[in-house]
């Protein structure tokens, strides 16, 4: 039986709690992509669970109009997975800051990742510590002041996307929380995707470390600093659509040339292909400093999810022994009466 | 009796024994496990009681003929009820010197050991520690010593075979089990079939070890051994119907099914390996048609995360781990006590702080389970006593837990993991159904909305239209369940946490002695794997006319509503442990009695002696 459901709208996804984050924190642009996003996907409020830590963007479930578990630090994913071998059904999504999951949880996200649970991953990526009031995170950059770093963090940080690949996730993207175009789409496409879709989000703590992504954020620099990816398409970037990025020859590296340049043609800019991984690998290593930021869905390769693995396993073995009695295994092997 | 002067001859007429206690030893690669298994079994089809306790070294291949390479199985048969695995070994079959120089301590006096010759090189003497060959000095005066070359006599018992002399010396184990099952009387035919079916791909093999096995027999029919003891051990007084020997893990393992079952739960599973809990995983992975899921996770953090992840999406979330895993599970324990979720976690405790003596049985998590965890966190802790206790203690824990919306700890130790006793097979259709109901409606639903009696929250699982709803660590709103930072409303849900757990003595039987009187001089108080070396010892001292009971607790936390009032009628408590006084700690502190402890942390469970001279000694203080 098919019931035609209501048309849902963003509003019929959002709670009555009142919302905590501190006035222009990025979560709230975030929330509110998703938010809209909910109904273009047909999802349906009670087949949907939002998993999530502890930080500040793992508040996220008590915003969302749908069944949420608000857990413990680092642990979302595995929660998720239980959630998932249970009932399939649903629709999964684990939200988490970037201490949550590539700090104390970046041992779940790896097997999260590996294991293809079939979740959207977000990582609410703002390269510090909010909740706990702004210390360094896996994420922050060599130099970071942080009240736990006064001179400066002598780390060298981890890269979500780069993590995702070496873990052997089959669908990473990136986005970034003001743009209320492109993160839309980066939401659809990894709830397309059957398996663990991680998706990364640049999202600015106005607090504890504002602007930091300004760099490439920054409408004024954006078109410049950011390659916006699309499978099938060359990588084409700045302000005159004239740039592009171009395997370096004899290395394993992009370059960016302009078209028109050296004897630079359309022709020598790169095409995306979203199902390599090498190249995706390249895309999530290219230094900031001197190359832009890739963007979009840097590597989409699906391959047979965890649970199906799991769950197909076990109704076979349910289909072979129809009749399985309790009674009768207690009985099995020696036994003897008295 | 006959005495061992008496001419040994083919009718040589058997000693009979109330009881006896056997222990094969050998090296970790010799197979006593193996050979202790398929005894059990051949002892169990004879109609006798017993109690097993394997004991093996934590290196999975130690070097040959070391002393901590030495794995060995015990087994106390008998004619009466067998409560423990023995406290001195009757009959020691050592396999080699490391064996004997390890359990000779164990024999007792004038026992009976059988050594194999044939091991017994100056360089595993050496190695085993001795100065001198044993079999040569004086050590073993005080013991009847039957030197046999086992090796030598199974390499030409299993010629034929034409196996390669490594192959060939591993029916050791059999050509000696073949000698035991003489001297005892005992059937080789399950034996006979068990290797049929084990080796069934290679027939050379079981052949091999079938005429190993009965050569041993042969040996010891025809062999004019002057020392070559032979015994009856009549069957035991056993209550009628269907038996069969089962270890703890098992028995746990189809607890937790019979309870899902009843509960009508499937089952999610979520364990990281670790010993001696493993069992658990291994036998629940092969119960997939009866809807368990298991899921091997990452850690011990993922795994207690995704059974509590199973339980909110409306399976029964269970976890099982040892101590130091259950260290790591408790933040997320206390979320499951926090959201009102059920959860099984089983914990088969082991020895020691840390990694502790991971092969070797303790009972010192009891402050762990009852108080292990940040902030007012209670849950229900349960004990099993013996292997086959391990099943009704099991559906018990799948009850509270469901009932009451609420984790379960239910502590095994090493030692009833991995032993075997004969088993009264239950009929599981006569275990009455607690069907769980999940909440639908939701006409005035909030996720804590509670039922009156039992102060459970409701369950209402994704996928349910209209109950959506979230749920965190975070404090809840009495009357909402959302989030609340109120200070008033803090103690309130605090007290009602407590309240429902302390509630729970309500719905478990009354307290009563399994021995004796329910007042009188001394109460021995024991919890656990504890329970045989403690009914033998109150029996014995019973026998003698003095008023001590036996009280042995299943329900750990919380305790037995007449519990306090119990003890009260005693002028002594006193609590043997395989701790430091963990239990007597919380005996003073919930009832104000002065309890005291017998404490043993050897890593080896209590003898009935230890316990029996602990209170004699305090008849007479
Ligand atoms: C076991 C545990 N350790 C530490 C904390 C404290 N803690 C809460 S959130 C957090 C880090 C949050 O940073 P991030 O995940 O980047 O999220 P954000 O707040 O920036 O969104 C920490 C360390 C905790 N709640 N639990
Ligand atoms: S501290 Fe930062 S991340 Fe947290 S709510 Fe405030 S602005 Fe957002």
């Amino acid at each position: 039986m098919n019931v035609v459901p209501e048309q849902l709208t963003a509003k019929d996804f959002a709670t009555d709690q009142e919302v905590r984050w501190c006035p222009g924190c990025g979560d709230y642009a975030i929330l509110k992509a998703l938010q809209r996003t909910m109904p273009e996907i047909g999802a349906t409020p009670e087949k949907t669970v939002f998993v999530s830590g502890i930080g500040c963007a793992a508040r996220f479930p008590y915003y969302m109009e749908t069944y949420g578990f608000h857990t413990i630090h680092g642990r979302a994913p595995a929660f998720a997975t239980g959630i998932k071998l249970s009932n399939p059904d649903l629709d999964i999504w684990v939200v988490g800051g970037d201490g949550d999951m590539l700090s104390i949880g970046g041992n779940h996200l790896l097997h999260a990742l590996r294991r293809n649970v079939d979740l959207q991953i977000l990582i609410f990526n703002n390269e510090i510590y909010g909740l706990t009031k702004g210390q360094y995170s896996p994420t922050s950059r060599i130099g970071t002041r942080s009240p736990s770093t006064p001179q400066g963090s002598v780390e060298a940080p981890v890269s979500a996307a780069l993590f995702a690949l070496g873990s052997g996730a089959r669908f990473v993207a990136r986005s970034v929380d003001t743009d209320q175009k492109h993160l839309p789409v980066m939401f659809k496409r990894a709830h397309a995707h059957r398996g663990a879709s991680l998706l990364e989000i640049f999202q600015n703590c106005i607090v504890y470390n504002d602007g930091v992504f300004d760099g490439f954020k920054d409408p004024s620099v954006a078109a410049d600093r950011q390659v916006r990816v699309e499978h099938g398409q060359p990588m084409i970037f700045g302000k005159e659509k004239n740039r592009g990025l171009r395997l370096r020859p004899g290395a394993f590296e992009f370059e960016a040339v302009t078209i028109g340049e050296n004897g630079v043609t359309a022709e020598d800019i790169a095409i995306h292909d979203e199902t390599n991984r090498v190249m995706a690998t390249l895309l999530a290593s290219m230094d900031p400093d001197t190359l832009p930021v890739a963007l979009g869905v840097l590597y989409c390769n699906p391959a047979p999810t965890y649970e199906t693995g799991v769950l197909s396993q076990a109704a076979d073995v349910r289909a072979k022994s129809p009749n399985a009695n309790l009674n009768k295994l207690l009985r099995s092997g020696y036994t003897w009466t008295v | 009796m006959a005495s061992s002067a008496a001419v040994a001859e083919i009718s040589a007429p058997r000693e009979a024994r109330e009881s006896v206690v056997v222990r094969f030893a050998g090296d970790s690669g010799d197979g006593m496990q193996l050979t202790g298994g398929q005894f059990t079994q051949a002892t169990a089809l004879a109609g006798n009681d017993l109690a097993t306790f394997p004991d093996f070294p934590a290196e999975i291949r130690a070097p040959t003929g070391t002393t901590f390479g030495v794995s060995s199985f015990q087994i106390n048969f008998g004619s009466r009820r067998i409560k423990t695995s023995g406290d001195a070994i009757d009959v020691l079959v050592a396999m080699n010197p490391a064996a004997l120089k390890v359990e000779l301590p164990n024999v007792r006096e004038g026992g009976v050991i059988v050594a194999d010759v044939g091991s017994f090189s100056e360089r595993n003497i050496k190695r085993a520690g001795f100065a001198a060959n044993p079999l040569e000095d004086k050590t073993l005066d005080a013991y009847r010593v039957v030197e046999i070359d086992v090796s030598a006599l199974t390499m030409e018992a299993v010629k034929e075979s034409g196996l390669g002399k490594k192959d060939a010396l591993r029916c050791k184990n059999f050509w000696t089990l073949g000698l035991v099952y003489w001297m005892y009387g005992r059937d080789r035919k399950a034996t006979v079939d068990w290797l049929n079916g084990k080796f069934a791909k290679r027939p050379d093999l079981a052949a091999a070890n079938i005429a190993a096995l009965n050569a041993g027999h042969a040996f010891g029919e025809t062999a004019e051994l002057d020392d070559m003891p032979s015994y009856s051990v009549a069957a035991a007084e056993i209550a009628p119907g269907q038996y069969r020997t089962v270890s703890g893990g098992e028995a746990l393992a189809w607890g937790l099914v019979a309870g899902a079952n009843k509960a009508g739960l499937e089952i999610m599973f979520g364990s990281y390996p670790i010993t001696p809990a493993s069992p658990l995983l291994h036998i629940l992975s092969r119960l997939k048609q009866f809807g368990v899921v298991t899921f091997q996770a990452e850690d011990e953090i993922a795994a207690v995360c995704s059974a509590i992840g199973a339980s909110f999406a409306g399976h029964l979330g269970i976890t099982s781990s040892s101590g130091p895993g259950i260290a790591l599970k408790g933040e997320a324990i206390g979320l499951a006590i926090s959201t009102e979720l059920p959860l099984v976690v089983v914990n088969s405790q082991r020895a020691g702080p840390s990694t502790g003596l991971p092969t070797k049985t303790e009972q010192s998590d009891l402050y762990q389970a009852v108080y292990g965890r940040n902030a007012d966190a209670p849950l229900v802790v349960l004990a099993s006593r013996s292997p086959s206790d391990c099943f009704e203690t099991a559906v018990e824990a799948v009850r509270l837990a469901t009932k009451y919306m609420t984790p379960v700890m239910l502590l095994t130790d090493g030692y009833i993991a991995n032993a075997a006793e004969p088993w009264l097979i239950p009929d599981v259709d006569k275990i009455p159904p607690f069907n769980v109901t999940f909440r639908t409606d939701p006409e005035g639903f909030h996720p804590f909305v509670r039922d009156e009696k039992t102060l459970a929250r409701n369950w209402a699982v994704p996928g349910t239209p209209g109950l959506e709803h979230r749920i965190g660590g975070i404090e809840k709103a009495y009357g909402s369940g959302h989030i609340s930072y109120d200070a008033a409303n803090h103690q309130k849900m605090t007290d009602t946490r407590k309240a429902k757990i302390d509630g729970i003595a309500n719905d478990i039987p009354e307290q009563i002695p399994e021995q004796g009187e329910s007042s009188g001089k001394i109460a021995v108080v024991g919890w656990g794997s504890t329970f045989g070396p403690i009914d033998r010892a109150v029996s014995n001292v019973r026998a003698d006319g003095h008023a001590v009971s036996h009280i042995h607790l299943r329900h750990i936390w919380p305790m037995p509503r007449n519990l306090g009032a119990l003890l009260a009628n005693f002028d002594k408590v006193l609590v043997p442990e395989m701790n430091t006084g963990q239990l007597v700690t919380v005996l003073r502190a919930e009832y104000l009695v002065p309890a005291e402890r017998v404490s043993k942390v050897s890593g080896q469970p209590f003898k009935i002696g230890e316990i029996e001279g602990a209170i004699r000694a305090h008849l007479e203080a």
